[in-house]
């Protein structure tokens, strides 16, 4: 009791000490540590949408509310180890710990915000079928074999229910430029030939189908 | 005398109808009520910010906040209130993609020794500090996209003025993430950001 009373004592001298001396940064720095899980989730939805919904910046920024904590944390970690190039979030990812992102990841899970909508309508009920049957001459399966017949996913099978159209259209069509690199095989690996295989319309038609889905 | 004094009205009302025809046509006398605050060539002067390369729909949504009085702050309330009130939406269309054809020069007016820090924090927020990358919405090179503008060569003062403002709880567009961006930052990150953009082209 009485080591933390001083430990504590302590610590504060240092910070009233250290405030003034070592200039903003270092208090903003300071704040964001005090703010914990809340500040580090107003600081996510600033990009990914205030109730986690996305939001269309100068790129796409996907839909966080309703995804699997697995994937969430799986990404992050492809970020920092540049398997998944993104610079943005390999410098978001960085300043995260482990148990910070697991919080995160378990808050975003529960939200449900309606779909960011948007997408054109034309080419969804192609999209339903892509996604409910898949192209066998294609060798394309069918996507609600993993994602579930909801799109929710499952474990670090993405949720891609409600997804944003901008940004599931640049995934599928860059998926192999974006993901999987360096030499480690991750999980990635299994969507490659099926992002491959699609074309661009198909591609088109199946992320307005799962951008619309609740 | 009185044959004078119809010339002279005849002449004046065929100088009103010109003048109105011309005003329709090249659209120079509503482009001039711009300018007059906004600079040669719109590129600036003063508190007004430059509307040369701005992106047009950010430009109609900024008239749209000025007639709905959800832009707020001081200079808003004494100029720009006043000066939409009585814009249609078509003019407004009109001048926005006009003064967006203008090709933007950069005010160059900020402190060079911050630009640097200026576009680390640009480019990749810091993190640690819960501040977001400004990259990720308002583009490489800070030109904006569709009603998110244009950044690149604002003079310093404006962005700065900006920043600070949302920080002091004065609004702009509805659903902006500004305000909330905004409330991360320091004086330090202000001027270095404000610095940077000045320069960019």
């Amino acid at each position: 009791m009485k080591a933390t009373g001083v430990r504590l004592m302590l610590q504060i001298a240092l910070l009233v000490v250290a405030l003034p001396a070592s200039g903003h940064a270092q208090e903003r720095m300071a704040a964001a540590r005090a703010g914990g899980l809340e500040a580090k989730l107003e600081y996510c939805k600033t990009c990914h949408g205030l109730s986690g919904q996305g939001y269309l910046g100068y790129f796409p920024m996907p839909r966080l509310a309703g995804q699997q904590p697995e994937y969430i944390e799986a990404q992050l970690k492809a970020f920092i180890e540049r398997r998944r190039t993104n610079p943005i979030m390999a410098n978001v990812a960085h300043a995260l710990s482990p148990p910070m992102t697991a919080a995160l990841a378990n808050h975003f899970r529960h939200l449900d915000p309606p779909p960011f909508g948007g997408a054109p309508r034309g080419s969804t009920s192609l999209g339903r079928k892509i996604y409910e049957e898949g192209l066998p001459e294609s060798n394309v399966p069918a996507c609600s074999a993993c994602h579930g017949a909801d799109g929710h996913g499952q474990n670090e099978i993405p949720r891609l229910a409600g997804q944003l159209y901008p940004y599931m259209v640049g995934q599928l069509t860059g998926w192999s430029k974006v993901r999987g690199q360096g030499t480690a095989v991750d999980t990635s690996a299994i969507m490659a030939p099926t992002a491959h295989n699609l074309t661009r319309s198909q591609i088109e038609a199946v992320a307005a189908y799962v951008s619309y889905l609740h | 005398m009185k044959r004078i004094g119809l010339e002279i009205a005849v002449l004046a009302s065929f100088a009103v109808a010109l003048s109105t025809l011309s005003g329709w046509a090249g659209e120079s006398a509503a482009v001039r009520n711009c300018t007059w605050c906004h600079g040669i060539g719109a590129q600036g002067y003063t508190v007004a910010p430059r509307l040369a390369g701005q992106r047009p729909a950010y430009i109609m949504s900024q008239i749209r906040s000025f007639h709905d009085h959800t832009r707020d702050n001081p200079f808003s309330i004494q100029y720009m209130w006043g000066a939409v009130a009585s814009l249609g939406p078509y003019t407004a269309r009109d001048l926005a993609n006009y003064f967006a054809s203008i090709p933007p020069r950069p005010a160059n007016d900020g402190n060079g020794a911050l630009a640097t820090r200026g576009r680390t924090i640009y480019m990749e927020g810091i993190p640690e500090a819960n501040i977001v990358s400004c990259y990720a919405c308002h583009g490489p090179n800070a030109e904006g996209i569709r009603d998110i503008p244009r950044l690149g060569g604002l003079a310093y003062f404006y962005i700065k003025a900006r920043l600070e403002q949302w920080g002091q709880g004065y609004h702009s567009t509805p659903g902006s993430p500004m305000p909330l961006v905004a409330t991360h930052l320091g004086t330090e990150e202000v001027e270095a950001l404000a610095s940077y953009l000045s320069f960019v082209r």
